[in-house]
């Protein structure tokens, strides 16, 4: 009772990234609110995951393992995480802001009749006091997200509900094991309890998974360029500079808006959050959703034409000049001095 | 085939993309009234999938539902002149306030009230929030079954459908069972336009309360042209119970809002001339930045 409870997403029977950060958070959570950690695994052929989550600091992992399980489905996941809820009443329960967290997490708020608040950038616990009524709550889960496009930063609570459920997209959180020797319990779910034939309505004809093309998240310079970059043709540019310079290719939400480049480049709050040791913001305006994928970079350097854009005030070295202008004279200079 | 009664969910939403200088006050915050409002752009992803239905089979019908105040009638005029058959416009002081659980909850009585129907089909989220949580909580309340991130509709009959969703990394095709609730991608076909000839027969499609308070000349219309009314439903219509809507129905509070404040860092600033340029390329490769 009470606990807190990560939903990990299973890839070919391993927890996923996003997954295994939010156990490192929810750890940190737990030990401050004094309860413990619990992962919920549903797929099959989850042999490997106890061991898997096990040096986060997970307490307690519930493994739902079954052939009809293989693929991911809204309905008996949702069933499946619903009645453990039920049964565990817990205070907090965190998703990844995946295509399938951000799939399962609503139905299962619905189901709860409890708030989900999507895509937070900081989760922390605080108390609230509220005049209306007089009430003093302790411990709440205050989740944090920036809203309304970006221009302010909304703190969410849930006073009256639990579970106090929030999505967090991957990289937001840092992964961090706790401790190798650290060992918890398995609990297996029993599926019939749960799942009924109706819960399989949909059915997975066929599935193409691509690997990962592009690593920005593991690149250690990203050449991110925003809609001021102008064109497709521009951003080429930028692809020069990041294959010489061993980096990546990041971009803004507005350049992918524009189809300057593909969505899996895009770094911010609704694309990914990187900390590379050198992060060159090429024509972006630097609104704080992009700013909440990127403003941890150990080196900022800033390339825009508007000396008033706010990404200069968060850059090392800003840059005030047109990105086709100073790109190639980067490339160039680059060329003459590197050995 | 029978015909399939399609209902689009769609909403109206400042535009957020676009905060023009017009729309931020002077100490740098945004004027939310200031930004234009306009219909939510994955919500004309799911218009036109509904309408491609439509095309293939045209006894089908196409109804749009809003909820919203009495402006966001404005976003169902415009999905009749792109093709939609009707619309409904859900409106009531009592959903002020209202979260995402609370919202579906609003949404979700009021498609009972539109049964039997094949699909619900809605954008995957709204530029105002990017949730994407209303889909699925409608989907929930109405016992259905969901498919998210769809793309494309392959094949529609009677009781089943086939789906292709865009994920991440990748595309999955699925089959379903209907009735069923899609939510769409923005990498679907966008919306087609306006069509002149709708546009002449339903310029003057208008609610009750529009109809009110617009000009004499036009107060008969409805009686001779039924079309062009535009339903207005209230709490009482849908029979939803007050205590799920607005404020109280909603779980989450805002405890606290921030206005974006950009803090200024330490930054030196260079020009893009050549001497600048060298000098920070230099720099960068001394201390091993890059190299």
């Amino acid at each position: 009772m009470n606990n807190i409870f990560i939903y990990c997403e299973i890839e070919e029977g391993l927890v996923a990234e996003v997954s295994l950060e939010l156990l490192t958070k929810g750890r940190s959570l737990a030990n401050q609110l004094n309860c413990k950690l619990e992962a919920i695994a549903i797929g099959s052929g989850l042999e490997k995951i106890p061991d898997q989550v096990f040096p986060y600091g997970v307490d307690v992992v519930h493994v739902a393992d079954d052939k009809r399980l293989t693929n991911y489905l809204t309905l008996p996941h949702a069933a499946i995480v619903i009645g453990i809820f039920r049964k565990e009443e817990p205070q907090i329960g965190l998703f990844g802001a995946s295509s399938v967290g951000r799939d399962l997490a609503p139905r299962v708020a619905s189901a709860m009749k409890c708030g989900l608040t999507a895509d937070c950038t900081q989760l922390e616990i605080g108390d609230h006091y509220e005049k209306r009524t007089e009430t003093e709550y302790k411990n709440l889960l205050y989740q944090i997200r920036p809203a309304f496009g970006g221009n302010i930063i909304a703190t969410i609570i849930n006073p009256e509900t639990k579970p106090q459920l929030a999505t967090v997209r991957e990289g937001v959180m840092k992964k961090e094991i706790l401790s190798v020797s650290h060992k918890g319990k398995v609990k297996t779910v029993a599926l019939n309890e749960y799942l009924n034939s109706t819960d399989f309505a949909v059915e997975v004809i066929e599935r193409h998974m691509e690997q990962r093309k592009v690593n920005i998240k593991a690149a250690p310079i990203v050449v991110a360029g925003g809609y001021g970059v102008g064109s497709k043709e521009n951003f080429d540019l930028l692809f020069e500079l990041a294959n010489l310079l061993g980096g990546e290719v990041g971009a803004s939400r507005a350049a992918v808006d524009a189809g300057f480049v593909d969505h899996e480049r895009q770094v911010g709050q609704t694309g990914i959050t990187v900390r590379p040791k050198l992060y060159i913001a090429c024509g972006i305006s630097g609104q704080i959703q992009h700013r909440a994928g990127m403003e941890e970079s150990a080196m900022i350097i800033s390339i825009n034409n508007d000396p008033h854009a706010p990404i200069h005030n968060i850059a090392d070295y800003a840059i005030v000049g047109e990105v086709s202008d100073v790109i190639p004279k980067m490339i160039r200079y680059y060329k003459k001095n590197s050995k | 085939m029978k015909s399939l009664k399609i209902i689009v969910l769609a909403k109206q939403v400042p535009d957020t993309r676009n905060v023009g200088k017009d729309a931020m006050k002077a100490d740098g915050t945004v004027n939310r009234g200031a930004l234009a409002a306009i219909f939510n752009p994955e919500d004309l992803n799911a218009l036109e999938q509904a309408l491609r239905i439509k095309d293939k089979h045209p006894n089908s019908e196409v109804v749009i539902l809003t909820m919203g105040p009495g402006r966001a009638a404005e976003i169902i005029r415009e999905a009749i002149y792109r093709g939609a058959d009707r619309g409904y416009l859900l409106t009531d002081r009592k959903f002020a306030g209202s979260d995402t659980l609370a919202t579906s909850y609003a949404l979700s009585m009021a498609i009972r009230k539109m049964e039997p129907y094949a699909l619900v089909i809605a954008g995957r989220q709204a530029i105002d929030g990017d949730t994407a949580q209303v889909g699925p909580q409608v989907a929930e309340k109405l016992n259905l079954p969901q498919v998210t991130y769809v793309e494309e509709i392959q094949n529609i009959t009677e009781t089943e459908i086939v789906i292709k969703r865009r994920l991440e990394r990748g595309v999955e095709i699925v089959k379903s069972t209907l009735p069923l609730l899609i939510t769409v991608h923005n990498s679907a076909p966008a919306c087609r336009p306006r069509n002149a000839k709708r546009l002449m027969k339903f310029k003057h499609a208008q609610t009750v309360t529009e109809m009110q308070n617009s000009s004499e000349d036009y107060i008969g219309l409805q009686n001779d042209r039924p079309y062009l009314r535009i339903e207005e439903w209230s709490v009482d219509d849908v029979k939803a119970d007050d205590t799920w809507l607005g404020l109280a129905g909603s779980p989450t509070k805002v405890k606290k809002i921030d206005n974006v404040v950009f803090k200024a860092k330490e930054s030196k600033v260079l020009s893009g001339d050549n001497g600048d340029v060298e000098w920070l390329v230099k720099e960068l490769i001394a201390n091993s930045t890059i190299g």
